[in-house]
């Protein structure tokens, strides 16, 4: 049952083999017995999840579902749920319980989905392994049979681990420089960032606000359809989501793929990456080459630029958006405060880890009098040629490929000590976020034993295009199914 | 030395909008704290601001008042500090690119010229909560009701070079955003707060004195006060061959003291940058011109058509045409009392007396501009005595009586007006005043003729136990005593 997808629970759902009563407990069964060894859950909604699951059926019984009814799953932790805590990782928000949804949530909600608990994610999603998380780290569910304590990248590990592990078929997650794909791609499961203003930012708590947005994960392209289904749209709650209506991303699933112009970025397949990385995402171009697409070389002549840009933009937000946690009004409060000022320092000094503490800092600086024109400015100028590098590209080809991450998962505690090496673990995911066109992450082979993934990268709002072609790329290859030991 | 006075103001002026600027929270004031906020007003994790359209629509037309450029492209962006009422950690505001341009107000001066103060730009923000320091022993209690606000922080050019220009525009200014209706100028509410930026240089210099700013004042008289207040302390420095500190200054109305809050050197970097959150906002022309065609009458073209259709002169025009809610009294009150002059003198004497004297405005006033009306008319047609009507006006705003001509009555106020009784009486009393009626007779100058006529007003009065037509009494005994 665990191996099942979203798809096919929802037809077996569908014709009653079995109740979302039964399905959930053997879910919640499976995260009791299995969740110790990953740790890919904060906090796990057993009751909550039980009572939706008989709800969801007397639904199916009055003959009212979609096909979310009854199908369960998981939230990040950084997607509010009304009366249930969410921490985003942090111990600024350990005691934190949203007296609202986030749209997303509401929207899963109302489709009468089942969620089985919040996933641990790196602190405010600053992160590509999981380890900052304060709920400690996530252990990717590969490679432990030989031995080795791997991240499941970051900062979604806890949902990638989960789906990965079988623990939920589909769990949603959040990316604002590759937290989406670069984790699909360590923990082998298939991962969607939309396009910028796709998904409603509405209750997901903000890292760096003009980048961010909530994607989805799952093993299966279609189940990562099934869940942009539900979570696209706009909201007139964020000022930021596009107006413009959402298509059934599974209806052109099955689209045939000849005559697809394929771009290779010069730039993505350099040095960085390893020559047995290189090999298995070239073969999964072959792939696609036999479905009747074409490749080209292209060219994202400024992609080099992408990382220095983003880490004074992120930090920059990021060091406005989290002033809110002040300990003034929810959330984390040092003891015995003597002032205002005291209040303020001790609050944050306790409540932040290391990561979080230094982008805050990097983003001050970064926009202080002085620094101002020379660090936010030019990041800016330089995100502005990043997208148009971007919309160049898209003139000659139909969708880019690339490796996603620059290696497989590496061991915990590896890169923890050196920020920059960390960094560049996204090195092949940040100007996406940049730019703001959406892009994927798919199975595509193994090196060591480990996964790797290739990124299929589209033009803004291409979600169905590149849907389609992850869906017909996992009718020929099985690494998707792949299960770790 | 004599020196040059350099003013400029900056203004935070309250929208009148039902709901907050970028949430659905009411901004009624006065509610118990903490009721008029939502999870965006208390800066919950994941909320989001969603623009009002009505404040962008109120500062078009504010914009389109003051003669100035409307921004087509404007820009939110984050002002960065702590601060317990301030939610977010940082204020949405606009810096770089603010939806109202430069413009300018004309303000009339009492030596009757008038003058042209710039609009430096005027810019969208929203207003924090309010510390509450008195209530909580040791603590500090934060409301958050008025947190998300919307407001317009007016800017002025530093033209105005005496603390009686500077209150003249602060009038104007009020009478402008009343008018138009997009704040309910209740300044005792800190709907409209000023800042004052006050600087001295050697009568004229070209180069700018260093200046300090006053905040906060909440009333013209404080704002008046203050700015004397200051230019003396500056001019004492000065006069001393000390160096003025830039500075923000706080000052005490009630005590009329001013202390140094913050000099310059530790004022915060507030980090400016725009908001992620909120996309640049762009107006169009049908959105302007919306604006332009729902502009009511404001106070110039009131003035104006006061002058005109009223015959009142400049000064009068000026003062009841200025103020949107005074300039509707007075016209309720004149299309029941058709005599605008006397009209104007009653509201502008005995009325704003009262309110000054109880610290009311017009909105809060117990008597209705018809009812001023209705006794405008008995006064002019000499049913009573301005003794009389002041009688009327005290039973009228003590509500004992709403009826101008039941207090009459019952108060028996009516004026004997009857020519031939009156002239009875005249006789009668000056048959009992030989002497003075000769001395009258006798002084040649006409000056001290007139005073002498009221010697036999008393007399006369007390005749008519009160009820003499006055004016009456004057000519018949102009008319007796010979001329």
């Amino acid at each position: 049952m665990h191996n099942k997808s979203v798809a096919e629970l929802s037809r077996e759902l569908e014709r009653g083999e079995i109740s979302s009563v039964e399905l959930t407990q053997q879910f919640l069964d499976r995260i009791k017995q299995e969740d110790g060894r990953f740790n890919s859950f904060i906090t796990v909604t057993q009751e909550q999840a039980l009572a939706d699951a008989k709800a969801a059926d007397e639904q199916r019984a009055a003959g009212d579902a979609t096909p979310w009814t009854g199908v369960p799953f998981a939230h990040k932790d950084i997607f509010c749920t009304n009366g249930v805590r969410t921490t985003c990782g942090s111990k600024m928000l350990a005691n934190f319980v949203p007296p609202y949804d986030a749209t997303v949530t509401e929207n899963f909600r109302k489709a009468g989905a089942v969620c089985l608990g919040k996933t641990n994610m790196d602190e405010f999603a600053m992160g590509s392994s999981t380890e900052s998380s304060y709920f400690g780290a996530t252990t990717n569910p590969w490679g432990l049979s030989q031995g080795d304590k791997r991240v499941p990248g970051g900062s979604s590990g806890g949902s990638a681990a989960a789906v990965a592990a079988r623990l939920v078929p589909a769990a949603t997650a959040t990316d604002t420089g590759g937290s989406i794909r670069q984790p699909a791609a360590l923990c082998g499961i298939t991962g969607l960032k939309p396009t910028y203003g796709r998904v409603s930012r509405y209750g997901m708590i903000a890292f760096a606000s003009s980048l961010d947005q909530g994607g989805t994960m799952a093993r299966t392209a279609e189940d990562n359809a099934l869940m942009l289904n539900v979570m696209a749209g706009f909201d007139p709650k964020d000022s930021t989501s596009i107006d413009r209506d959402a298509p059934d991303y599974t209806a052109t699933l099955n689209e045939p793929l000849k005559g697809l112009r394929i771009g290779l970025p010069k730039e993505y397949f350099s040095d960085q990456l390893s020559p047995a990385m290189e090999e298995q995402v070239r073969n999964a171009v072959k792939e696609y080459e036999k479905l009747g697409a074409t490749v080209k070389e292209v060219s994202l002549p400024n992609a080099k630029l992408a990382i220095a840009a983003y880490y004074v933009i992120a930090p920059a937000e990021a060091s406005a958006n989290l002033s809110r946690f002040d300990g003034a009004r929810y959330g984390y409060r040092c003891d015995d405060p003597k002032d205002l000022m005291d209040m303020y320092t001790r609050t944050r000094a306790e409540g932040f880890g290391t990561e979080v503490k230094r982008r805050i800092l990097v983003g001050t600086y970064a926009l202080s009098a002085g620094y101002f024109d020379a660090y936010y400015l030019k990041a800016q100028k330089v995100r502005r040629l990043i997208q148009q590098d971007f919309i160049n590209a898209f003139k000659e080809v139909d969708v880019l490929m690339s490796p996603t991450s620059p290696s497989p998962a590496f061991v915990q505690g590896e890169k923890t000590n050196d920020p920059v090496t960390m960094y560049l673990e996204d090195i092949f995911t940040i100007a996406i976020n940049l730019a703001g066109v959406p892009a994927m992450s798919v199975p595509a082979g193994f090196v060591d034993g480990l996964p790797v993934g290739l990124q299929i990268i589209g033009d803004y709002f291409s979600e169905a295009r590149l849907l389609n072609a992850a869906h017909q790329f996992q009718q020929v290859t099985d690494w998707h199914q792949r299960e770790p030991q | 030395m004599q020196w040059d006075i350099v003013i400029g103001l900056e203004i935070h002026v309250q929208l009148a909008t039902k709901t907050k600027i970028f949430s659905g929270s009411s901004t009624a004031y006065g509610a118990e704290p903490n009721t008029q906020a939502n999870a965006v007003d208390l800066a919950m994790p994941g909320t989001l601001p969603v623009p009002n359209e009505q404040a962008f629509r109120y500062a078009v037309m504010f914009g389109l008042a003051v003669n100035a450029e409307i921004e087509r492209r404007s820009v939110f962006e984050r002002k960065n500090y702590f601060y317990p009422d301030l939610p977010k950690g940082y204020q949405t505001t606009q810096l770089e690119r603010p939806i109202v341009g430069p413009g300018y107000v004309d303000i009339d001066l009492a030596n009757g010229e008038s003058k042209r103060v710039g609009i430096h730009h005027a810019h969208l923000e929203e207003d924090a909560g309010k510390s509450l320091h008195e209530d909580f022993h040791g603590m500090t209690g934060i409301d958050l009701n008025r947190a998300g606000t919307p407001l317009i922080e007016v800017v002025t050019e530093p033209d105005m070079t005496s603390a009686e220009e500077a209150v003249a525009f602060a009038k104007k200014l009020h009478g402008i955003v009343t008018s138009l209706g997009i704040c309910d100028g209740d300044m005792s509410q800190g709907s409209m707060r000023f800042d004052v930026n006050i600087s001295l240089k050697p009568n004229g210099s070209e180069t700018l004195g260093t200046r300090t700013e006053t905040k906060n004042l909440n009333s013209f008289r404080f704002m008046e006060q203050a700015i004397a207040h200051e230019v003396e302390r500056q001019m004492d420095i000065l006069e001393d061959g000390g160096t003025i500190v830039q500075e923000t200054r706080l000052y005490n109305g009630d005590r009329d003291e001013s202390r140094s809050m913050r000099t310059k050197e530790e004022a915060n970097d507030y980090r400016y940058f725009p908001c992620p959150d909120l996309l640049p906002v762009e107006i169009d022309d049908s959105f302007i011109e919306e604006a332009r065609n729902s502009l009511p009458e404001l106070p110039d073209a009131r003035k104006a058509r006061f002058m005109d259709q009223y015959g009142l002169n400049d000064y009068d025009a000026g003062l009841l045409g200025g103020d949107s809610r005074l300039a509707a009294f007075f016209e309720e009150a004149v299309s029941n009392g058709k005599d605008a002059k006397l009209t104007s003198n009653w509201i502008q004497g005995e009325f704003s007396a009262r309110l000054n004297a109880e610290e009311k405005s017009v909105a809060d006033s117990p008597i209705s501009g018809a009812q001023l009306g209705d006794l405008v008319v008995r006064i002019a047609d000499n049913t009573i005595s301005s003794a009389g009507a002041k009688k009327v006006f005290e039973a009228l705003w003590s509500g004992e009586n709403d009826n101008v001509d039941a207090i009459i009555d019952a108060k028996g106020l009516k004026q004997v007006s009857d020519t031939g009784a009156l002239e009875a009486m005249v006789d009668e009393v000056l048959a009992g005043m030989p002497d003075q009626v000769a001395q009258y007779q006798n002084e040649e100058d006409p000056k001290k003729r007139k005073k002498m006529l009221g010697g036999f007003m008393g007399p006369l009065m007390k005749a008519s136990k009160g009820q003499g037509n006055p004016k009456l009494f004057n000519e018949i005994l102009v008319k007796k005593l010979g001329d």
